[in-house]
Order: C-alpha cells, then sequence, then structure tokens
C-alpha cells in the first residue's frame, strides 16, 4: 500500500489529459474507462465518481465500538482516491447512522442501495445488525463489507466477512493455551447473546474433543451487567487453569475492574478473552488488563512494515492518541478489498466483483500480513495471542499459521 | 460440594457475603437518590442515571487533571473528585427543577416524558464533549486490589470503599430527613402541601433542594461506580432498571423500604448467581420482585400519606 500523493485536481487533469492521448499510448494510463463499460446495473457511478456507503452506529449504545470502524473505512478510502481512486473514478461516501437499532440499520441499508445507488457499502458491526440489513443486502443484490469477528455459520453472496469467524479466532488460540500454558481445565465466560454463546459451544466441544480438558465452569452475564462478585468467587472455588471470556461492553470494563479488585492479577489466574482489543483496554484501563492475553488476528503494535504504515498513517489523521483494535483493522481492509476486485473485475457490477473476489491474495500489504479471501467469502489469515503490557498494547506472544476460514465447523 | 474442604468453604461463605454486600451498596447508592425524588416529590426521574454518568465523567476529569498534576495529586485526589461530582449534579439538578420540572408537577406521565428526554439529550452531550468512547479514570493505589485476609480471602478494596460511602451518605441523609429542620419541612411538604403552605412552609423551596440533593447523591454513586465499572455516555442507562426496581419494591415513599429492598434484591441475586448462570439469576429476581409486587402492589413499606 505505497501512498501516492496525487492531488485530486492535478488527477482531474492528468485524466483530460490521457482522455485523448490514451489512443496514443495504449491503456496502461488510460484513467477512467467509459462509465456503460464498467457498470450496468443502475449504480451511482458517474464518469469520473463511485458512490458507496458507510453504515455504522453514530449514536446509541454501539457508537462506543463504531466509531473506530468509521474512521478506518474512511482512512483508506481517503488513500485510495489519493492513489489515483478505482478504474479512474473518484470514491465518494455517504454516512448513514444505523443508531444502535436493528430495524433502522435495514432501513439505511434500503435507503443506501435503493435510494443511493451505492456501488458497495461498508458497515455493521454487531451480528444483530448484519443479519438484520441481510435480507435487504440479498434482495437488492448489494454488497457488504463487514469487519467485525463474528461467531460464523453464515455465508452470503453478498457479503464480505473481514474479521475473523469463531473457529480461526478460538481454536488456535485454545491450542496454544493447552501447548503453552499448560491449560487442561478452563471456565468460560461470556455475555448472553449469540456470538458469545456460539463462541464458548465451539471452545467447549474443542476443549473436551480434541484438547482432552475439562470445562469446570460455563457463565454467562445479561449485556449491561456490572456486577461479577459471585462469578469470580465461583472462579476460585473452581480454580481453573485458564478462564477463557468473552464479555462485551459497559460489562466487560466492570468486569476487569472487579477481577482486578478481587486480587485476581493475571499471574493467580491467566486469562484468554477473545473481546479484548486496543480500543476496549482504553475504557477498562491499562493498570485492570496487565499480564491477560487476547486472541486476535491484529494487533496495533505488530512489527510487519504495512502495519507501521497504517498505525502512522491512522495517527497522522486521527491523533497521536488514537489506538487501533482489530475490528478498526478489518474495516480498513474492506475498501482495499473491493479496490483489488473492482479492478480484477473491470467492472463495479456486484456479480462481477463477488466473482472476481474469489482467491484474491496479498502475500504482504494488509496490516495484518497474509491475507487471502476464500469462495466462501471469509478471509485465510493467521491468529495471534498477545499479551496486555503496562502501556496499553499487547506484545505478540505466539503466532498461528495461515488458518483457512470455516464458518460451517462441522462437529462443534 | 462435596469435594471443597471445611475452610474453602468458610472463605466462599465470606467472600460471597462481602460481595453481596458490595452489590447491596451499589443498589443503594444508586437508589438513594431516586428514592427521595420519586418518594418525596412523586416526581419519576428518568434521567437519573445520566445524573450519574454526570458525576462519573466530572471524576474523570478531576483525575486527569490529577494525573498533569502528579503522583501525589494522583493518590489523594478521589475524595475531592466526589465533592466535585455532588456540587456538579446538585447545581444541574437544581436548574432542572427550576427550568423543567417545576412546571410539571402533578402530571406524571409528562415528567416522565420530560425527563427521559432531558436523559437522551445529556447522553448526546456526553457524546458530544467526551467522544463515545469509554474514558478510563485512573484509580489512586489505596482504590486497586484486595486486602488477603487469608490465602482464599480477599476482600476488594473499592467494594470496602463503596461500602463506606454508602454507610455515610446514608447515615448523613436518615439525619438530614429525621433530625433537621429541613427534613421536618419535606416531611410535611411530602404528607400535606396545602397545610405545608398554610404553616409558612415555602414548598417550592423544599421541592427544588429536594431534587437537587436527589441529583447530588445520584452524582455521587456516579464517582463511587468509576472504581467498579465503566464510564461512558451510556453508563447511567446500566443502573437505571435495577434502580427503579429497588425503589419500586421498597415502596415509593419510604427510605427505610429502600434500604430493605436493596439488602433483598441484592443478596437474592448475588445467591442466585453464585449457584445459578447471572442471567437466570437476574431472571428468577425479576420475577420474584413481580410476584410479590402483585401481592403487594404499594411496595414492602408502605407509608401513609395523603395525596
Amino acid at each position: 500500500m505505497k501512498l501516492h500523493t496525487l492531488s485530486r485536481s492535478w488527477l482531474a487533469g492528468l485524466t483530460a489529459v490521457t482522455l485523448g492521448a490514451s489512443v496514443l499510448f495504449g491503456p496502461a494510463h488510460a484513467a477512467a474507462p467509459p462509465t456503460d463499460e464498467v457498470m450496468t446495473t443502475g449504480l451511482a457511478v458517474t464518469d469520473d465518481t463511485v458512490k458507496v456507503g458507510i453504515l455504522h452506529s453514530l449514536t446509541g449504545t454501539m457508537a462506543i465500538s463504531e466509531t473506530g470502524s468509521i474512521q478506518a473505512e474512511k482512512l483508506a478510502i481517503k488513500q485510495i482516491n489519493e492513489q489515483g481512486g478505482i478504474l479512474g473514478r473518484q470514491i465518494e461516501y455517504t454516512v448513514e447512522d444505523g443508531a444502535s437499532d436493528w430495524p433502522t440499520f435495514a432501513e439505511k441499508a434500503r435507503k443506501l442501495l435503493q435510494g443511493d445507488k451505492v456501488a458497495t457499502v461498508f458497515g455493521c458491526w454487531t451480528s444483530a445488525s448484519r443479519k438484520a440489513v441481510l435480507p435487504v443486502f440479498e434482495q437488492n443484490n448489494g454488497l457488504l463489507y463487514y469487519p467485525t469477528f463474528y461467531e460464523g455459520l453464515e455465508q452470503s453472496k453478498n457479503v464480505f466477512y473481514t474479521g475473523q469467524e469463531a473457529t480461526q479466532q478460538i481454536l488456535a488460540a485454545l491450542n496454544w493455551a493447552n501447548e503453552e500454558l499448560g491449560a487442561k481445565s478452563f471456565y468460560l465466560v461470556g455475555s448472553d447473546y449469540i456470538w458469545p454463546r456460539t463462541s464458548m459451544k465451539i471452545a467447549r466441544t474443542h476443549i473436551e474433543k480434541h484438547l482432552g480438558g475439562r470445562v469446570v465452569g460455563e457463565d454467562y452475564y445479561p449485556l449491561g451487567n456490572t456486577q461479577f462478585g459471585s462469578l469470580i468467587n465461583k472462579i476460585k472455588l473452581k480454580r481453573p487453569d485458564l478462564v477463557f471470556a468473552a464479555v462485551v461492553g459497559g460489562s466487560n470494563v466492570a468486569w476487569f475492574k472487579q477481577l482486578k479488585a478481587a486480587g485476581m492479577t493475571a499471574e493467580r489466574m491467566p486469562m484468554l478473552t477473545i473481546s479484548v482489543t486496543e480500543d476496549e483496554v482504553l475504557g477498562i484501563g491499562k493498570q485492570n488488563v496487565e499480564g491477560f492475553y487476547s486472541s486476535m488476528k491484529y494487533f496495533q503494535s505488530l512489527d510487519i512494515p504495512s502495519n507501521k504504515e497504517f498505525v502512522a498513517a491512522f495517527k497522522k489523521e486521527y491523533g497521536q492518541d488514537a489506538v487501533i483494535g482489530d475490528v478498526t483493522e478489518s474495516a480498513y481492509l474492506g475498501p482495499w478489498l473491493w479496490k483489488r476486485a473492482v479492478e480484477k473485475a473491470g467492472s463495479f457490477d456486484v456479480d462481477k466483483v463477488v466473482a472476481a473476489s474469489d482467491n484474491m491474495e496479498w502475500k504482504e500489504g494488509m496490516p495484518h500480513g497474509y491475507t487471502k479471501v476464500d469462495p466462501n467469502h471469509h478471509l485465510w489469515m493467521r491468529t495471534r495471542i498477545g499479551q496486555w503490557g503496562s502501556d496499553g498494547q499487547a506484545k505478540v506472544v505466539w503466532e498461528s499459521d495461515v488458518i483457512e476460514p470455516n464458518p460451517f465447523p462441522e462437529g462443534y | 460440594m462435596g469435594d471443597f474442604t471445611a475452610q474453602e468453604l468458610t472463605a466462599i461463605f465470606v467472600m460471597q457475603g462481602f460481595s453481596g454486600l458490595s452489590l447491596f451498596c451499589v443498589f443503594l447508592l444508586m437508589a438513594l437518590g431516586l428514592a427521595i425524588i420519586f418518594g418525596q416529590m412523586g416526581v419519576i426521574n428518568m434521567a437519573h442515571g445520566e445524573f450519574l454518568t454526570l458525576g462519573a465523567y466530572i471524576t474523570y476529569l478531576v483525575s486527569y487533571q490529577a494525573a498533569e498534576w502528579g503522583a501525589t495529586a494522583l493518590t489523594w485526589y478521589f475524595p475531592v473528585a466526589i465533592v466535585a461530582a455532588f456540587i456538579g449534579t446538585f447545581a444541574l439538578g437544581y436548574l432542572v427543577e427550576r427550568f423543567m420540572i417545576r412546571y410539571l408537577y402533578n402530571r406524571p406521565l409528562d415528567t416522565l416524558l420530560a425527563t427521559w428526554g432531558l436523559g437522551l439529550i445529556l447522553q448526546q452531550v456526553f457524546r458530544s464533549i467526551f467522544g463515545p468512547r469509554e474514558k478510563t479514570v485512573t484509580m489512586p493505589d489505596w482504590l486497586l486490589g484486595s486486602y488477603r485476609a487469608t490465602d482464599m480471602i480477599d476482600i476488594p478494596l473499592n467494594g470496602l470503599f463503596i461500602l463506606v460511602i454508602t454507610l455515610v451518605l446514608t447515615l448523613a441523609l436518615f439525619a438530614l430527613l429525621y433530625r433537621s429542620r429541613w427534613g421536618i419541612k419535606v416531611r410535611a411538604t411530602t404528607q400535606n402541601r396545602g397545610m405545608a403552605n398554610a404553616a409558612g412552609i415555602n414548598t417550592d423551596r423544599v421541592d427544588r433542594m429536594t431534587f437537587a440533593l436527589g441529583c447530588g447523591i445520584a452524582g455521587v454513586a456516579g464517582a463511587a461506580f468509576t472504581t467498579i465499572a465503566s464510564t461512558g455516555p451510556t453508563t447511567g442507562s446500566l443502573y437505571i432498571v435495577d434502580t427503579f426496581l429497588v425503589v419500586v419494591f421498597g415502596g415509593a415513599a419510604s427510605l427505610l423500604g429502600t434500604v430493605v429492598s436493596a439488602f433483598g434484591i441484592a443478596q437474592s441475586q448475588s445467591i442466585l448467581s453464585f449457584f445459578w448462570s447471572g442471567s437466570m439469576a437476574k431472571v428468577f429476581t425479576l420475577l420474584t420482585v413481580v410476584v410479590i409486587l402483585m401481592l403487594r402492589p404499594q411496595g414492602l413499606f408502605a407509608s401513609k400519606v395523603r395525596r
């Protein structure tokens, strides 16, 4: 992702010149192929622009989480535009607010697809919002790039999932805990909704069938629960080798603060979570997460050249204090995945873009490293275990091989 | 529980007792402010959670400032933050009563809607000022970690701290209501507004102070809760349902009822979630409260009030 700093007006001039010149110099620098060639399905594409949608919660409970995704998507779009856009067209975006309300998400998706005729949408965060917009995207043959790591068990022609599905995030992490920490007994803790429950179901099966371990307890607390005293006592009594946690939102903050207060430090009770990224650490507080482990595909501290570029660009755009979590990075991937697929297809038409996406591969260039688009619309990538330090950043202690996405795991 | 030694069981019993006690303190701290507003004035303040959030954010601001000043300030800022949270929320409460609530007395549904709207506005204001992400309030060392009584028993320091605040605040409130001249005026206004007016009590002023005081207590609760939970624009809404539950269950106009109801709900929830999963404990507690309220709609402690 080398950034060329072409200004837009300069580019427009270049386009005008090359329109004539391309006849002489061949198609290598032909900036913009004619619109009727690159789009046949009534999308909002003109000779020099293409319209896309960004659909996230700007207000309501989920705004906390979705802010980073919006920032990443805008940054990627800006960078692509600076490089000359897609098929010679500058990307213009419309931001819609799903307001943390699932029917609103569906309504806004319909507006983007039917009203604005956007070529693609980057958006959604919770599974509930994705499930709400899914039929809208399928009926209108729209295209959605969805950033969050999620529970799997879904696959749609119209959606690309740029985060990890549950098996990618969980299985390798549990293997690691088993081999490196010697964990045999596990305590599973989650917020009470579909993602933690599905994840824990997968975790339990893997622990019992493949690791020969034991699950000594499994507990779910309502979203927004702020009292974990009884749970912490139960964990103390059962003395598992490892606590495996997927607590989210405001609850997550309470969970870590109360663990710390109960003297359950990382040395006394190792914990591996699948719901703490750099974003969450901001709210939980560095002092409370120190020493615990997270399983993610991406950490801000990753020592990869393309990540250093990404972090620098992100901080330049949003300030030196900005942090980048796993989902923020996934959101950043969306526009780049779409760009390459459109260019490969030579068209903005959804069917052609989808067909061109299969098996696209990045050996390097993506902030998290190797990436490949599986025909099941999920990504091949590595899983990493990061240990949180006192500076609020994770140190990668272990890295898996590239893992194939398997959204419909058999036997789980 | 056959696998555990007597020592382990004792330790768990002690810690479980303390965990129930902490929960009781959290409930009581939330509910006190609401109880005097709802109980004494009959106003349903849906924005109560946002006053709590405001208290939490004021604590955040003070901690932020203290971090600039250095380590000593960071160690001792917390009491200052609590006072600041009280003053800030008290002042806002005073203004809200002066410019909004007073026009809506005797119109319970309108107050409900108006305060709910106020809550939404405040949430969005918080979001605009502090951003949608949660803030970290840096804790002084003496509030972190636990006191290890034995190998098994850890007493959380922040739990102890909240216990002390709750105790002080509750006693102060009882003293204020039942041992001071202002308390007499409040109770007189509650029992018979017309008569109190006739006796020369400025009931408008009493109302304003009562409302502001209730909001101030919410602010203190918000400050205290930064030690155990999150500080974000919607933090207050995490507590509001439980708060109403405690107040209604206790019997709206009775402060003692609020205390007893907070204790009952907290202990049952704490014990149930030890033997059951957290979600089931919540469901069962709610069911029990619903059933009891069906049999006893006035709540646990009903006080005789002339409406």
